[in-house]
């Protein structure tokens, strides 16, 4: 029984597997009836998980010859992931109500997904990072589908899979050049290899960078974005947005720091470029848009060059604020995407920008808390969007990279004009019909998230010290 | 490092010729090959006869849904093969591996038989 106790720092992965598998068939002989416990079943797992997670010790546990690394840094952003599922699927509850959709294969998907996350987040060789991220796309592009008679979720669900399946190509082929460069899939082997690497580790680098580009979705690799948030169903979006984010963005940093450090001038490099891409794409890209889940896909690719500054500073503290960063974008995101759930007036989704007019004057809390949260996701102080890009753009100056921050800093006044017109247009327009009320758990989330925005600046210490230990732990 | 590189070495040269093969023979032709061409011989050939159909037609998407439930069952055996070859040596663990991943595939079998992804109708 020693090699089952030896497995206990991958007990959050084994719940949730082993979960996953258990609501399968509890669902293949429950059926339709099974979906809304489903729903439930699914949230108690990942609670259950992620109290798993905060029980593991902080110091660095490897399993599996060294593929599998459990530390602080992974500790952090694994809750971080699971929050992001638990909000999902809070949120969906509605969705899943209606006849077409009730499929409990939904609650399944995303604790599949959530298990490739944790592995990805976890991973210490280029094999778990490949294992982790195709668990986690596989059942993404499956539940981009999800609204399988609606064109526009298959085209989304479509478009997913063949760039994603470009992606992993890309990143397959970077990993096996980096294999053959340095002989090792291990990534402190890479580490100790890839001073005397030449050329061939760069370019298996570069392939490399621009599949895990490809994940968290950052310029040149953001096309598929735009599309598939628009087309996959709201809350699905809202899930797409962070969970997944999270974990490729950990996938990024652990890559960048336990395999490259002896060629981070290198890396650099690509992420500066990729930073700046990304923010002035996501501020002026979005300007044009009219459909609000188009909207929020631009501005998902800005705020993934905000937190991909905090790597390009190639320091501790950078990688905290990647991690404060992301914390708050988690946030944000939840609480934005479950107002836009809750666009509905009939039980028709809305999706149109003018859609809010007049919100303040049908519904003047929610009205207040999505303006709230816009303006964090803009960055206006004291709300927590301002720290998130405080620490990074600190982070970077602090490496000297001057011309990143002034430039981020620029961006963001940019990205400003976009989230400041959906607050002009829910304040100062002619009020468009009220939307079907607010149900419960949506209104639970709003409130959370918005009070987490506004209340951050009071309290940021337990947050950003647990970055800084997260942090620490990569070093 | 080196020494690694050079391992692939072989590789590299089968990679050559098998190059430099694939394209003479593509090539040759178009340069010695006799050609007299008339709109019989240009024309799709289906034994003997004239062609019935659009070549893309569509068809049953149960097909695919055979052709992935194969593949999952082709993949379990094929990882029996080297495991049960090597069996003696693993010992107690290499056979609860193999149970656990048998188990994985049986819950995914089980998932879609009860969904009905073995009948044809």
């Amino acid at each position: 029984m020693n090699e089952a106790s030896a497995l206990y720092p991958a007990l959050p992965e084994l719940i949730l597997a082993g979960g996953a598998m258990v609501l399968l068939m509890i669902g293949a002989f429950g059926g339709e009836r099974a979906t809304s416990p489903m729903l439930s079943y699914a949230i108690a797992l990942l609670v259950v998980a992620g109290l798993a997670i905060a029980a593991m010790p902080d110091e660095r546990v490897a399993l599996f010859n060294g593929s599998f690394v459990v530390d602080g840094f992974a500790k952090f952003l694994k809750i971080l992931a699971v929050l992001g599922s638990i909000g999902t699927l809070w949120m969906s509850g509605d969705f899943l109500a209606d006849p077409d959709r009730r499929k409990f294969e939904y609650s399944v998907l995303i604790l599949l997904a959530t298990a490739g996350m944790f592995v990805l987040i976890s991973a210490g060789d280029l094999i778990a990072l490949y294992l982790g991220f195709e668990l986690m796309s596989l059942s993404l592009y499956v539940v981009a589908a999800f609204d399988r008679d609606n064109v526009q979720s298959t085209e989304a669900g479509l478009k997913y899979f063949v760039l994603g399946a470009l992606s992993s190509g890309m990143l397959l082929y970077g990993a096996s050049l980096i294999y053959g460069f340095t002989g090792t899939v291990k990534f402190a082997g890479i580490a100790q290899e890839a001073a005397n690497g030449g050329i061939g580790l760069i370019i298996g680098l570069v392939l490399l960078f621009a599949g895990l580009c490809f994940k968290v979705s950052a310029v040149p690799f953001h096309m598929w974005t735009p599309d598939v948030y628009q087309g996959a169903p709201t809350p699905i979006t809202a899930f797409f947005a962070s969970a997944p984010k999270v974990a490729a963005i950990a996938a990024f940093v652990r890559v960048s720091f336990s395999a490259f450090p002896a060629i981070a001038a290198q890396w650099q490099q690509i992420i500066i470029f990729v930073a700046i891409a990304s923010m002035a794409l996501g501020a002026f890209a979005a300007i044009g848009q009219r459909n609000i889940k188009r909207l929020m896909a631009y501005s998902s690719i800005g705020h993934m060059g905000y937190a991909l500054i905090g790597l390009a500073a190639a320091t501790g503290e950078g990688v905290q604020g990647v991690l404060v960063y992301m914390a708050i974008y988690v946030a944000m995101t939840l609480g934005t995407f479950a107002c836009i759930v809750s666009m509905r007036r009939n039980d028709k989704p809305f999706e149109e920008i003018t859609d809010l007019s007049g919100l303040a004057r049908t519904n003047p809390a929610q009205a207040f808390v999505l303006s709230m949260l816009l303006f964090s996701l803009a960055g206006i102080p004291p709300l927590a969007g301002f720290f998130a890009k405080f620490y990074v753009f600190l982070a970077a100056v602090k490496a000297g990279l001057f011309t990143l921050a002034v430039l981020g800093v620029l961006a963001s006044v940019v990205g400003a004009y976009y989230y400041l017109l959906i607050v002009k247009i829910m304040y100062f327009d002619e009020p468009a019909p009220a939307f079907d009320p607010m149900g419960n758990a949506l209104r639970s989330i709003v409130a959370v998230t918005g009070l987490f925005v506004i209340l951050f600046f009071a309290y940021p210490g337990p947050l950003v010290e647990a970055a800084a230990v997260a942090a620490k732990s990569l070093f | 490092m080196n020494a690694l590189l050079q391992e692939y070495l072989p590789l590299v040269i089968f990679t050559g010729i098998s190059l430099a093969m694939g394209l003479a023979l593509l090539v040759a032709p178009f340069i010695v090959a006799y050609r007299q061409p008339d709109p019989e011989k240009l024309s799709a050939y289906e034994c003997g006869f004239n062609a019935f159909d659009d070549a893309r037609m569509k068809f049953d998407v149960r097909f695919y849904l055979v052709a992935i439930i194969f593949i999952i069952f082709d993949l379990e055996v094929a990882f029996l093969f080297p495991w049960a070859i090597t069996f003696g040596q693993l010992g107690v663990f290499g056979f609860w591996s193999m149970m656990v991943f048998l188990a994985v595939l049986t819950v995914g079998f089980i998932y879609e038989w009860k969904k009905g992804a073995l009948e044809w109708d």
